[in-house]
């Protein structure tokens, strides 16, 4: 479309005598002024998206004194300064000399690393083999059959985490669970379970059944099919599945502040127990703030295609 | 629904072709793992309730012998079934793994409900029948906390119509329009406890916040986001919205690509202008993917706690309070376990019926209207 009317614009001059000029210019200005209506609503949203994070991360380089004036841009207003920085030890200068609050960052950050990876690997592997299994087979569990083990797995969706919370609390005192990553681990991926089931759903059936026949005719076994034949195809839904489900469980706050409490803190209870206290400095929590985002905005960034995949997987026929 | 069946060859043969020894074997094998399974729970039971002298120190080993008991199941069945249990190996063990995350969890939680259990006093738990439930009745703050979720369930709509505005521009003619889309999903990556933060404790802060002294300017004089109950319900939507609208957008655009692009051709042949073309054509085709998009968000809308938590606490005077958050605080500050769970549990009832209506509800009407 775009380029149907660049041609139209060059070729305007050589037909003008055909055509009436008034209206022409009318329905030209017109779109003119469409085009900057649209553009400036997408810049105007544009703006009230990514704000907040250019307020944060410019205010983890600000004093006290930047702070209090409302200094907005750096090095035209007030010059950026690492204190911020300085307080959780990630600037340049102390970033090779010990810090508690960088070492408890650090520990945070691999706790939040290693269960939202480890939660969607989980998820990602059960759920596919689930998903799979349902698209492709007909199951009778005495009297449940394909719909109703579907519902199950998708019915978890609604399941509010406040309902599992103390249950949970409680069972994982009695296995000894109680604040390990494992623990959550099993929380997290039941968590995304639903999700990556409803997403590969949608990716096998788009599969067609006949390469798989082939494969079967070849003298694949069930499995063999599936391992050599449908797992290639799907691995991008896969991927989508897992990124999604990752970047869910790095968000997760409420059953990581219930079910952990020295061993294995995730970042956001980390960011949380600091917004606490009303009289933090403004320039740590920027701090803070941007090291525990910065990840899933890299990830937004360059896998954006896949998150989008993944959230529109099964919504869309 | 899942009609698509692999014709596999070994299909005929599958069940006809297991000797009757291995047959025996796998029954056995499961028979004896279940035995086994069910005289180590007896076990760690006894010792628990203090029987027995003997038993583990925690009820680790029963979870061990629980996989171990998966697994076996697994084997049995593939024995017994051959083909037909190898398909069965796709789903069970995602069965197995949520029946034991779910399924004892409710258990547990059903009978916490109904005890009064609080982890601060030092008499234990103990059964107290329905009264938590009629507290439950009378607790003002619970009706509250409900009645704040019914505002917070129709916010949705007013995300829906800003994310379906943005994604009709993300949907025109553009340049640079992934560098749009990556910008406008950025929130939605963002974790809803440093949102807390940024927007709520630092964008919105009274004194210095840029969002306050732009309120300023625009002549509102005391910019307080968080002191009055509408205007702190506001805000806090606000930034709901703000993490929320992208994950709406993008199902939205992923339905206007879907559209044919014929029909919307030929409105603009007949002449349609722009508005008319939209409630005439675009609104009634895109209106299944609107219904889902709507529905996921409610679902995701009634768990929602991580923002209050982190901002209000569910104040001034509990009118920014969610259920879920409310709950925290049973939990968190007053301990009250055995009542927490009861409003969990009830809350859930009523989400799981309020869910059921509108899935009822929008099936229905879809098909009146789509015919």
């Amino acid at each position: 479309m775009a380029t149907s009317m660049k041609a139209q614009n060059a070729m305007a001059p050589r037909y003008q005598a055909y055509r009436e000029p008034p209206s022409e210019l009318v329905s030209n200005s017109k779109r003119i002024a469409g085009k900057v209506a649209i553009y400036t609503l997408l810049i105007l949203w544009t703006f009230i998206a990514l704000f907040p994070i250019y307020w944060t991360i410019t205010t983890s380089f600000k004093v006290a004194v930047d702070v209090t004036q409302g200094h907005m841009i750096p090095w035209y207003d007030y010059t950026p300064d690492w204190r911020g920085w300085r307080s959780i030890g990630l600037s340049p200068d102390t970033i090779f000399s010990t810090s508690t609050v960088r070492e408890e960052f650090m520990k945070r950050f691999l706790n939040s690393a290693i269960m939202s990876i480890g939660a969607s690997l989980l998820a990602v592997i059960l759920g596919s083999l689930a998903a799979y299994g349902l698209v492709r087979f007909d199951y009778k569990f005495a009297i449940w059959r394909n719909r109703d083990i579907s519902f199950f797995f998708l019915s978890q969706l609604i399941l509010p985490p406040v309902v599992l919370a103390m249950p949970f609390l409680v069972l994982y005192k009695e296995l000894a669970l109680l604040d390990t990553r494992i623990g959550l681990i099993v929380v997290y991926t039941l968590m995304v379970l639903p999700i990556v089931i409803w997403i590969m759903r949608d990716q096998f059936r788009g599969i067609p059944v006949e390469l798989e026949q082939a494969a079967l005719v070849d003298g694949c076994s069930t499995w063999g099919a599936f391992m050599r034949i449908v797992l290639p195809i799907s691995l991008p839904g896969m991927v989508a599945a897992f990124i999604l489900s990752v970047v869910l469980c790095w968000n997760e706050y409420f059953f990581a502040a219930l079910l952990t409490s020295t061993n294995a803190n995730t970042l956001p209870v980390m960011v949380a127990s600091q917004t606490g206290s009303q009289g933090i400095n403004w320039w740590s929590m920027a701090a803070l703030s941007t090291a525990a985002i910065a990840p899933l905005a890299i990830v937004g960034i360059f896998l954006e295609r896949y998150i989008v995949k993944g959230l529109t997987a099964g919504a869309v026929k | 629904m899942q009609t698509s069946q692999v014709a596999a060859p070994q299909d005929l043969i599958a069940t006809h072709d297991i000797p009757p020894a291995r047959r025996a074997a796998g029954k056995w094998l499961i028979t004896l793992a279940t035995l086994a399974l069910a005289a180590i729970v007896l076990f760690q039971i006894l010792y628990a309730a203090g029987q027995t002298e003997t038993g583990f120190a925690n009820w680790r080993p029963v979870l061990y012998a629980y996989l171990a008991w998966g697994v076996a199941l697994g084997v049995g069945q593939v024995m017994i079934r051959g083909e037909g249990g190898k398909r069965a190996l796709f789903v069970l063990p995602a069965i197995l793994f949520t029946v034991a995350v779910v399924i004892f969890p409710t258990i547990a939680g059903l009978y916490i409900a109904f005890t009064d259990w609080n982890l601060a006093s030092f008499e234990g738990r103990s059964f107290n029948g329905l009264a938590n439930f009629w507290a439950l009745m009378n607790d003002g703050y619970f009706w509250n906390a409900l009645r704040n979720m019914g505002f917070y369930v129709l916010a949705v709509l007013l995300q829906y119509a800003i994310a379906f505005g943005l994604a009709l521009l993300l949907n025109a003619e553009i340049r640079a329009r992934k560098f749009f889309r990556v910008a406008f999903l950025m929130p939605f990556m963002l974790s809803p406890v440093a949102v807390g933060w940024m927007v709520g404790k630092s964008l919105m802060e009274y004194r210095f916040g840029p969002a306050a002294t732009l309120a300023r300017h625009l002549g509102w004089e005391s910019p307080a986001f968080f002191a009055s109950p509408w205007i702190a319900r506001f805000s806090i939507m606000a930034m709901d919205a703000w993490v929320w609208i992208p994950f709406v957008m993008i199902l939205l655009l992923a339905g206007l690509q879907a559209l044919p692009k014929e029909i919307m051709e030929a409105a603009k042949v007949d002449g349609a202008n722009g508005w008319r073309s939209f409630w005439q054509i675009v609104f009634p085709l895109m209106l299944p993917v609107s219904i889902t998009a709507i529905i996921i968000r409610v679902i995701f809308q009634l768990k929602l706690a991580d923002i209050v938590i982190t901002v209000t606490s569910g104040g001034p005077g509990g009118s920014t309070d969610t259920v879920s958050s409310f709950i925290f605080r049973e939990y968190r500050d007053r301990s009250n376990v055995g009542y927490g769970t009861m409003v969990a549990e009830f809350y859930f009832i009523l989400i799981a019926l309020f869910i059921a209506l509108l899935l009822w509800g929008s099936s229905r009407w879809m098909k009146r209207v789509t015919g």
